[in-house]
């Protein structure tokens, strides 16, 4: 991993010279930054209510992002390993409910009890992505357990893919678009609802796992393996159950995330997962791998500075189409963070601090 | 170990049977596919291409010469004929609608041409630039090809159409529209198009805009693709030609699903027209999204004839009425066409479903025309395409009489005969696509 050289850096006295060289190109990023926003913000383009607007926008996608970041850095915790399909996981919840929720809708059931139709979406989909999380654990990493650590990772790429063209076989490949629920439609104040109900099912979800995570002995089994996975073994814990759980409950989150973003976007396609998935992937290292508070924080730091970014760095300076650099701001940022503070904006958690 | 020995042996086994069904499959395809001028053949200097509109098999008939190649086709062997366009994603109803023009063509073939089958091949290019490199150099390695029809966006084209070039074939696209693809400097000897450039498009929007809606302040919204940019820029310049300001010319990228930042800063100049010529689902995005940033909820929106088809009004509901689109005339289009959509209707169930399918009708039957032209026909029936020939064949398309018009290509590759309108959404009905969700209203 990017993260695996902090000891180095910091008990290393002399600098040498490649350090150097990161540590100048990381300064002037941030003077660049500095200098754009403060030349931004003097003239003054945008109003008060237009920046808090960029906020808002940030944060709806950033709580998506941070939604499925959990099921990366949980896994990680578990298994140090990156689960690479599980922006397919996201995608298989939301393509599978676009059928239900048409169907809902065509019956008019949707327009007559939208919330009781919303919560089934999202069970229904967190099911779906659940399944799917469970066996591609169970036929994709488990028999590879004992493996070298890139054996995994790369049965984690073919998972992906097997999944997105599995379900572009199944459900074609056009892009589907999901109903609106009308009690959704509208503003708050400044928020959308949907945005709204978007922030809601994040909390209200991120509430229950940590309860679960806190409260339960299968999440006590989980930390117990995070911890340190044979001691965990030799006091009787299953040690494969609480890989299952895990899986289990970060596809759950990722099915939920799945119909939070059909909410927003309204519509969905066999591709969708793709970059969810790597944004959420750089949100989770962004936090701090394995640091679940980190993953949340990751995310939500990751959607804002993508909406806010462009935006307030480059208008100063007069760059035209600044919009179309913000995955090049967004990984900026990551690299910043990792040379800066390599082991995320929390640091690394959940596991002890063995590292291969 | 042991298992391991036995695993290795089995790999082993099967590679050799694999080795083996190569061996026998190898004789199968007959030799000499696109034969280079054989030197064991330097004949009469009669060879040259002896083009037979009507090929009368004569005695002397050898098999011609040409700079890039002979392609030879046996008796019971097909004319290979190939697409290329993006029939996946969210672009697929604009390949797929072309598709369709390509299969009735060759219906009202008959399926034949000179003596021969037409069989249709074909490629998924996926409306990107490596999805154009892809499918350009899979049908660059069939020998048995005879032209493409194709591609359908233009970025595709861009780097599609040198591989193209290299491998001695030769495409006409039905729905490329970026001036760039048929600029003198940068235009490739093997690509023709029927679909209008966008200088002409770019106009026509402009024209629209300021003279029909009187709006003077637009923005423009790109996804950094050939077409979408060029688009863009052509009209951005021709609404200051026409007195209009542009006060933002922004860009996406074509996998962006949340355009709200990029809505808002384009709020903080206050445009009345945000004209965003790119494809689906992007666009839709945009259409979406534009009416929730404060700031926006009285602009008029405005695309192009990429996403001149039924998706974008499925995606984007109640969102999309009152959208202009811009695209080619299909409204002043004689009975020819009306009886080509009457064909269509009966074989896919569905009105047309995008804005390009004369278009690919056209260009097969320009290809085919040129085919006609060149092609000689030995006595035993083999029939010889010369390539070079039938690329000049098609450079010298003079007043074909095609469903969009009156073809004529010039030096650089431009064949069509552009008319071009502006539609407006008026329902979010699309079971009757176009009559019953668009309307023509100018010009």
């Amino acid at each position: 991993m990017a993260i695996a050289t902090p000891r180095s850096f910091l008990s290393g006295r002399r600098l040498e010279a490649s350090q150097l060289i990161v540590w100048t190109i990381g300064a002037v990023l941030l003077g660049i930054v500095f200098v754009g926003s403060v030349l931004t913000l003097r003239a003054g383009q945008y109003t008060a209510a237009q920046w808090r607007d960029f906020i808002v926008f940030g944060i709806a996608q950033g709580s998506i992002y941070a939604l499925i970041a959990l099921g990366y850095t949980m896994v990680y915790g578990v298994l140090r390993m990156i689960n690479f399909a599980h922006g397919e996981v996201f995608m298989s919840g939301a393509m599978t409910t676009f059928f239900v929720a048409d169907y809902l809708n065509r019956s008019g059931f949707l327009k007559a009890h939208p919330w009781i139709s919303l919560i089934a979406l999202l069970l229904f989909s967190g099911l779906v992505s659940m399944t799917i999380a469970v066996l591609v654990e169970r036929i994709a990493y488990r028999p590879l357990r004992g493996a070298p650590r890139l054996v995994p990772l790369i049965t984690a790429v073919g998972a992906s893919f097997f999944l997105q063209y599995t379900f572009r076989g199944l459900f074609g490949s056009g892009v589907r678009a999901y109903p609106a629920i009308p009690v959704l439609q509208g503003k708050l104040w400044v928020f959308q609802k949907t945005q709204i109900a978007v922030f809601v099912g994040v909390a209200i979800t991120l509430l229950l796992l940590l309860l679960f995570l806190q409260r339960t002995r299968a999440g006590l089994a989980i930390r117990a393996v995070a911890e340190d996975r044979e001691a965990a073994a030799l006091m009787g814990v299953d040690v494969d159950r609480a890989i299952v759980t895990t899986f289990a409950v970060g596809g759950f989150m990722a099915g939920i995330a799945g119909v939070l973003y059909a909410l927003v976007f309204i519509q969905v396609q066999f591709f969708m997962g793709f970059l969810p998935g790597i944004k959420a992937f750089t949100a989770a290292v962004l936090g701090g791998i394995g640091n679940l508070p980190g993953a949340a924080i990751g995310g939500l730091v990751l959607g804002v500075i993508e909406s806010v970014g462009p935006s307030l760095f480059f208008d100063g300076y007069g760059i035209r189409a600044a919009h179309q650099l913000k995955d090049v701001i967004a990984f900026t940022i990551l690299v910043l963070i990792l040379i800066f503070r390599p082991t995320g904006i929390l640091g690394e958690r959940l596991g002890g601090e063995e590292r291969v | 170990m042991q298992r391991s020995a036995r695993l290795f042996t089995m790999l082993l086994l099967s590679l050799v049977f694999v080795l083996a069904a190569c061996q026998q499959a190898e004789p199968t395809p007959t030799p000499a596919p696109a034969a280079q001028p054989s030197p064991t053949q330097p004949a009469a200097p009669a060879a040259s291409p002896t083009p037979a509109a009507q090929p009368t098999p004569q005695a002397q008939v050898t098999k011609p010469t040409d700079p890039i190649g002979v392609l030879e086709i046996k008796p019971g062997e097909p004319i290979v004929l190939a697409w290329m366009l993006t029939v996946s994603g969210g672009t697929a109803q604009l390949g797929e609608d072309s598709k369709r023009g390509i299969e009735i063509a060759i219906d009202d073939l008959g399926g034949q041409l000179l003596g021969h089958k037409i069989e249709l091949v074909g490629e998924d290019s996926g409306c990107n630039p490596e999805g154009g490199q892809a499918a350009a150099t899979r049908l660059a390695a069939n020998p048995r090809i005879v032209a493409i029809v194709g591609s359908s966006c233009s970025s595709e084209a861009r780097v599609g159409a040198p591989i193209i070039d290299q491998a001695g074939l030769v495409m006409v696209s039905p729905s490329n529209t970026a001036p760039d693809l048929t600029d003198p400097a940068k235009h490739v000897n093997a690509y023709l198009r029927v679909a209008h450039n966008d200088k002409v498009q770019g106009r026509v929007a402009a024209e629209f805009v300021v003279n029909k809606l009187g709006l003077k302040k637009v923005a423009t919204i790109h996804d950094g693709s050939l077409y979408a940019e060029q688009l863009a820029n052509v009209f951005a310049e021709n609404v200051k030609k026409l007195g209009g300001t542009v006060v933002a010319q922004e860009a996406v990228s074509p996998d962006d699903t949340d355009m709200r930042p990029v809505l808002t800063r384009i709020a903080t100049q206050q445009p009345e027209l945000i004209y965003y010529p790119i494809f689906n689902p992007a666009g839709s995005f945009i259409t979406i999204q534009a009416k929730e940033i404060s700031g926006l909820e009285n602009v008029k929106l405005m695309s192009a004839d990429g996403l001149l088809e039924p998706q974008t009004v499925q995606n984007a509901g109640q969102a999309s009425v009152g959208l202009y689109l811009s695209g080619p005339d299909l409204t002043v289009l004689g009975p020819k066409y009306q009886e080509f959509v009457q064909k269509y209707q009966q074989k896919y169930g569905t009105k047309p479903v995008a804005g390009f399918h004369a278009h690919a009708y056209d260009a097969t039957m320009m290809i085919v025309e040129a085919i006609k032209k060149v092609a000689v026909q030995a006595p035993d029936g083999t029939l010889y395409i010369p390539r070079k020939a039938l690329r000049d064949a098609l450079y010298e398309t003079k007043n074909f009489q095609g469903l969009t018009g009156n073809l004529t290509c010039d030096p650089n590759g431009d064949c069509a005969d552009p008319k071009i309108a502006v539609y407006e959404v008026f329902s979010t009905d699309t079971g009757n696509w176009s009559d019953s969700a668009i309307r023509k209203i100018y010009p």
